[in-house]
């Protein structure tokens, strides 16, 4: 946790504070921090909450020791507050797909915010909104990032763990397959021709979804080395319809440069 | 690799996963970022069975934290005297920055090859070093002084990036005492700065070596090795007499692992220190 | 009290619905038991209660980046071939705890390690599994350090392998001389015929067990040369792939030239190739993880929160990540070239240098369940094609 310090150093040592933030997003990665409760009692002497909306009204004010960032920027003063809290955070750690790559309502960027407000709202004069929604990374620095949609919670408590001991939290960043085989899950994609994001998707999650048969849909963003390329081709190959593929890339993760990416190469091709 | 494999007697063969607990006596800082831990067991039967030797390597442990190999830079002919010339630099030796003399840290150990003193015996040798590599070989340079009578003429040659990045600096004198020739060049002088500039291998230049009878041995950056190793095939020394220890990610130090393969070497079992012709058909190898 | 035996080296049959009283048997005995069943679209190990639960009347067909199960009414209960898991999971298991440690009053208490569980029976390995266990104990157990959670498991393993009588087109055993008959490494090893089973004694063990199951006979010599028969036809048919032009959208049978493979990959570490193959591959590690041979694993620390608490976690790993290869100046190897080239080169060239034995057994494994259907086979007769 010793990043440059702001901090008056000749202060007798105090309880490491934690901020918690919220921007666009639905409050699911707040809620897997609110779960993981039983945790965080056995640290709960050892670091403060300074700052959690979702769980007490009373607030600490900055600067603060550890901020978590959920949520993506999407209105101008979004902008502005995650700048602010940047100053006031020593260690900035983005957690969930919406504050890492933009989150689902990143889908907006490859459509026109201004046909949407015009068919949704009543009175759209009163939306004021970003054409884009943008990963938190894409305005201020960042030092740690926990993917998911949402959020693990053992990923979670990790991170707190490793930060308060002392160490890099570790947080595996190859494949959603690594996970899949040492849980002993047959392979969707293998054995049912179901396109699976799982081997160019960060693991974290545990590989749920192809334990239920269900295809990975990439919540956890791109891994290390992402070859989309390839792995469309041979499902197309597969007979899967490119439609279907832009779909699948394009989702909690969409925005994330390689998915991106890929499904812009989809649609062009 | 074929090699033979010697089971130290601090190690336990059948579970190799077991630890000594051993304190921190003294911590000594050499230059920015880099301490020398001396360490003890805290078991005496444990240290009276513990010798290791010059260029082998502990694992330190720090529990929840991890594991880190670190290279034993003491002298072989006083195993109790356990040095760790230790830069922080990740997980595990960053946390051990934060350690304090008395703490308790867990040890496993000593593992690795050795540099082949022994068969050195009766030969010149040429010690070429930088940076941190110089840890690694100060086992060698203590061997050497404790029967210097035994070898031939030794050099030791040593660069680091700046003068205040030399390691050990107050032991040059006696090292020279033991008619050890000991040429020291930095990357970038300073202004108090009088001595060589320029990179480990340039001091080959003014060595007149007999390669016949020439032993080498480099330890430091894999760059700065190769152009050691340039230099002495230039010199006709043979690539059998040139030995060099190799960096991996050594994780389990008992080959099981896989972390630390360099083509058919497991670096933490048959290595750090290999023979310049096992390692030659790897080392030009891109991101081998 | 003497104990009641079948000798070594004997050759028993009994009819098929026998085969439940071997599983009673194991129990019997105290093994925890587990053989072939029909999961999620694929023959997995799982636990066996019944021979009812058994895939009979299934084969797999499979092929690269696919498998698919089909019902064939002439199927026995054994001709799926091999499936994603292998024993390696039972040995080497995906994660297990090496260690645990308590601080007390500022000092670290090491906790001895768990004892192994209760004894395990394996039903279903074929011979590619035996001899990969075979290269995972020299791994583990026969160089200077010994695993000793991996020698417990071990030691505790009962085998009772099965002799394949139909090969899948990435099988190529017989490239590899690892099969397609087990001849040893088993406590038992089934053969199934169409009217029984026979059984070989492969181990004092095996012995002591079949003594204990109820209605097998001595082997007719017919019934014997039955079953070798069954076993020599297969290899022959193995050996002729590539003779016969194979049926239109068939996949094709695999096998490997293994002549002087070391130094071909050796001598090729810049070979095009490499690169070709790059474009193809993930590096999501599946070939890694489903190789019954593959052995690198990580250590973690996994602490409570108050940090008082640590187990040290042992989990399977692969060279196609990046923290395999981790140093603080940087990864060694960055590319999914690098890491590609690492795998092929160490499974088929290096592993011999460390291990006197190629660490492939040809069970074909890394072809079917790679998503992208690479083909080892392919990539090393195309390095051979354009070798230097």
């Amino acid at each position: 946790m010793s990043k440059t310090s702001d901090h008056n150093s000749t202060e007798p040592a105090k309880k490491p504070t934690i901020a918690v933030f919220k921007f666009a997003s639905c409050d699911g990665c707040q809620l897997s921090l609110l779960d993981a409760e039983d945790e965080l009692l056995a640290i709960a002497h050892q670091v403060e909450i300074a700052y959690f909306l979702e769980a007490r009204t009373r607030t600490l004010a900055g600067p603060y020791d550890v901020g978590l960032v959920e949520g993506s920027i999407t209105t101008e003063h979004d902008a502005e507050r995650i700048r602010e809290i940047r100053r006031q955070c020593r260690f900035l750690v983005t957690i969930g797909a919406c504050a890492t790559s933009g989150g689902i309502q990143a889908l907006r960027n490859w459509a026109d915010v201004g046909e949407f407000i015009q068919q949704i709202y009543a009175t759209p004069q009163y939306i004021n909104t970003l054409a884009t929604s943008t990963a938190i990374a894409d305005h201020v620095p960042v030092d740690f990032e926990l993917r998911g949609c949402p959020i693990n919670k053992d990923q979670l408590v990790e991170l707190i763990t490793a930060l308060v001991i002392g160490r890099v939290p570790r947080v595996p960043n190859y494949s959603v397959c690594v996970e899949c085989k040492r849980r002993g899950t047959v392979c969707v994609a293998v054995a049912k021709g179901i396109s699976c994001l799982g081997p160019v998707t960060q693991a974290g999650c545990g590989a749920i979804c192809p334990a239920f048969n269900r295809e990975c849909f990439g919540c956890y963003g791109p891994q290390e080395l992402v070859n989309l390329k390839s792995l469309c081709a041979h499902y197309e190959e597969q007979g899967e319809s490119r439609d279907h593929l832009v779909r699948l890339v394009r989702n909690y993760n969409g925005y994330a440069a390689e998915f991106r990416a890929a499904s812009d190469a989809l649609e062009q091709q | 690799m074929n090699s033979q494999i010697q089971v130290a007697p601090t190690v336990d063969a059948a579970n190799p996963w077991a630890t000594h607990a051993v304190r921190i006596r003294e911590i000594e800082p050499e230059v920015r970022d880099v301490v020398t831990y001396r360490l003890a067991f805290e078991d005496p039967a444990v240290a009276e069975r513990f010798r290791f030797q010059p260029g082998q390597f502990n694992m330190l442990y720090l529990p929840g934290i991890g594991e880190s190999a670190i290279s034993i830079s003491s002298d072989p002919d006083d195993p109790q005297r356990m040095l760790h010339t230790v830069r922080a630099v990740g997980n595990v030796t960053k946390a051990m920055a934060r350690k304090q003399v008395g703490d308790q840290l867990l040890l496993r150990g000593p593992f690795g090859s050795a540099w082949p003193v022994d068969s050195c015996e009766g030969q010149d040798l040429v010690i070429a070093a930088g940076g941190l590599g110089l840890a690694p070989v100060r086992p060698v340079i203590h061997y050497v002084m404790n029967r210097r009578d035994r070898f031939g003429k030794v050099w030791l040659l040593y660069g680091a990036r700046s003068p205040r990045d030399l390691l050990y600096t107050s032991q040059y004198d006696r090292w020279r005492e033991a008619d050890i020739d000991v040429q020291i060049t930095v990357d970038l002088g300073d202004d108090q700065w009088d001595g060589h500039i320029g990179v480990v291998p340039v001091l080959f230049d003014r060595l007149q070596l007999d390669a016949s009878r020439t032993r080498i041995i480099t330890c430091g950056p894999e760059i700065m090795m190769r152009f050691v190793i340039a230099e002495c095939l230039s010199q006709k020394i043979e690539s059998k007499q040139i030995y060099l220890s190799m960096e991996r990610n050594m994780n389990c130090a008992l080959g099981f692992c896989g972390h630390c393969q360099l083509g058919p070497a497991f670096v933490c079992k048959d290595g750090p220190v290999f023979t310049h012709e096992q390692m030659e058909p790897y080392l030009d190898v891109q991101d081998f | 009290m003497s104990v009641s035996t079948t000798p070594v080296n004997s050759i028993v049959s009994f009819e098929k619905p026998r085969l439940q009283g071997l599983l009673d048997a194991l129990k019997q005995a105290g093994y925890r038991v587990v053989g072939p069943r029909v999961a999620d679209g694929a023959v997995v190990y799982d636990e066996l209660d019944s021979i009812e639960q058994l895939p009979l009347g299934m084969i797999d067909e499979q092929d690269g980046g696919k498998y698919r199960l089909e019902r064939d009414a002439a199927a026995g209960y054994f001709d799926h071939v091999v499936g994603p898991h292998s024993l390696k999971r039972y040995l080497f298991p995906p994660q297990e705890t090496l260690q645990q440690l308590r601080l007390k009053d500022g000092d670290w208490h090491v906790e001895p390690p768990r004892v192994a569980d209760t004894p395990l029976a394996v039903i279903g390995p074929r011979s590619c599994d035996l001899h990969a266990m075979a290269i995972q104990d020299r791994v583990f157990l026969e160089g200077p350090y010994v695993d000793p959670g991996y020698r417990a498991r071990r030691e505790r393993l009962f085998v009772v392998s099965v002799q394949c009588r139909r090969a899948a087109a990435t099988c190529f055993c017989h490239s590899m001389k690892t099969g397609p008959r087990a001849s040893r490494g088993f406590d038992l090893a089934l053969t199934e015929l169409d009217d029984c089973f026979v059984i070989e004694v492969g181990s004092e063990r095996g012995g002591e067990v079949l003594a204990s199951v109820a209605g097998w006979k001595t082997c007719s010599a017919a019934t014997v040369d039955r079953a070798t028969e069954q076993s020599v036809r297969l290899e022959r048919s193995m050996n002729q792939r590539g003779a016969a032009e194979n049926a239109p959208h068939a996949a094709k049978p695999r096998q490997l030239d293994t002549r002087d493979i070391r130094d071909l990959l050796l001598n090729n570490l810049d070979h095009p190739r490499w690169d070709e193959v790059a474009e193809r591959c993930l590096s999501c590690a599946n070939c890694t993880m489903v190789c019954p041979t593959c052995f690198c694993s990580s250590v973690s620390e996994v602490s409570d929160l108050t940090g008082e608490q640590v187990r040290r976690e042992r989990t399977w790993a692969s060279c196609f990540t990046a923290e395999h290869s981790f140093l603080s100046s940087g990864v060694v190897r960055n590319s999914t070239t690098a890491r590609y080239r690492q795998w092929l080169t160490h499974k088929l060239a290096t592993w011999i240098d460390q291990f006197d034995t190629s660490g492939c057994v040809g069970c074909g494994r890394c072809i079917t369940w790679c998503p992208v259907g690479i083909d080892l086979t392919e990539e090393v007769a195309a390095i051979r094609e354009t070798a230097k």
